[in-house]
């Protein structure tokens, strides 16, 4: 089913922000500590159980992957609502700030990444990157995944 | 009776905005990703385009309504504020976990906690040095400005904690949105350059990036694939700043500044 999908993100992402609620709290901070993180782990744990199990239904993966896919579009619809006048009007002070710590960490992304070495990407890639793009024809190069989806929703 | 149509039309899009909203960002892709094959070639990624769409917009629509959350502040448009806002955004990226190849995050562990160090450390060090460099001398200023390098919910929670008067915080503020923006748009540009191409590599930007709408647009731009990596260590990065803004960099910048 579908909707057992959705519910186990939704679970999985209620239990982590929470989690991250009391770590906020126990570290004495007023904001939530790795809570996305921490439902992100719980989400990956949940699909390895799940397919350990043979529990892993096509639904259930449709139901996850549907959200995966519509990642793109709610950045951009999270870009439209920045406040990009007040970016824009700062003042020198902002953007010197700004530019200055973007050019630096930047760079030692590249450095870290030299740094960590560097292969070829895996087989699951190109699955990978067709939920995250949501092109439904990278979807549904894994044999019928919408098709059984519908049957079981 | 044109004014009519209008007037129903906008009522529509007011009652039903999540779902308008739905309709309004996916004539935005369509029409980026047809940009990004006609007039780029396909060098440019349809959703980098997009993205930067949004901004231009929200600009716009900040400039029209005088209001801080750039189209969402319409009211024909406020679904965008539902589909973009935190719930969802949130909701969308621990779905994009699902994808997370186990071995490869955790091999980066390592470089995701350096990174993180490093990500927290370096943008406070400019941060404070701008804020000095434009005559701010107190320590509670200081460390705020910093702080809002680092992202714009770690400047106005430290610049709360240690009571920072209200322009500083905007200024904090302000610092950790363009820093996001810069993100957003900056990330695809430069991604050769910095070897941004494995899920590694994402992992040390998702950390030393930080801002979670910086590293979740940017990315998105580059390589869809990247995404859960780069969030996996970037939702750490708020936390602890907001950890240690108000702690360890206010104490170390008052014993420096006196």
């Amino acid at each position: 089913m579908i909707v057992f999908g959705v519910a186990l993100l939704a679970t999985c992402t209620l239990i982590g922000v929470y989690l991250g609620d009391l770590l906020g709290i126990a570290l004495g901070v007023k904001a939530n500590v790795g809570g996305v993180g921490i439902a992100m782990i719980l989400l990956i744990a949940a699909r390895v159980w799940l397919d350990r199990r043979g529990r892993l239904s096509k639904g259930v993966k449709f139901g996850v992957e549907f959200w995966a896919g519509m990642y793109i579009p709610i950045v951009v619809a999270m870009a439209a609502q920045q406040n990009v006048v007040a970016a824009l009007t700062g003042g020198p002070i902002v953007i010197i700030a700004a530019v200055g710590s973007l050019v630096l960490c930047f760079g030692a992304v590249a450095l870290l990444s030299r740094f960590g070495g560097r292969e070829a990407p895996g087989a699951g890639d190109a699955h990978a990157g067709a939920v995250v793009a949501g092109d439904a024809d990278g979807i549904a190069a894994e044999p019928a995944v919408t098709h059984s989806a519908r049957r079981e929703g | 009776m044109g004014h009519d149509i209008w007037h129903g039309i906008e009522h529509v899009f007011v009652e039903q905005s999540l779902v308008a909203a739905f309709a309004v960002v996916g004539g935005l892709i369509l029409v980026s990703n047809l940009a990004a094959k006609r007039l780029t070639n396909g060098r440019v990624h349809g959703s980098a385009i997009a993205i930067v769409l949004g901004l231009v917009l929200a600009y716009f629509g900040g400039l029209y309504t005088g209001g801080k959350k750039g189209v969402a502040d319409i009211p024909a448009l406020a679904g965008i504020g539902l589909m973009g806002g935190a719930m969802l955004r949130d909701f969308a990226i621990v779905a994009t976990a699902f994808e997370v190849d186990v071995i490869e995050a955790r091999r980066a562990g390592l470089l995701g906690v350096l990174a993180l160090a490093l990500g927290t450390i370096l943008p406070f060090i400019v941060g404070t040095l701008t804020a000095v460099a434009f005559g701010y001398h107190d320590a509670v200023s200081i460390t705020t400005i910093g702080a809002g390098a680092i992202t714009y919910i770690v400047g106005p929670v430290t610049g709360a904690a240690i009571g920072a008067d209200s322009t500083v915080m905007a200024l904090s503020i302000a610092t950790g949105v363009t820093k996001a923006v810069m993100v957003m748009v900056g990330t695809p540009l430069v991604a050769k350059l910095i070897g941004l191409d494995n899920p590694r590599s994402a992992m040390a930007y998702g950390g030393l990036m930080g801002t979670v709408s910086g590293v979740a647009g940017g990315l998105a731009a580059t390589d869809p694939k990247l995404v859960p990596y780069g969030a996996l260590t970037a939702t750490f990065h708020t936390g602890i700043g907001c950890l240690v803004g108000p702690s360890v960099f206010f104490l170390t910048v008052r014993a420096l500044v006196g």
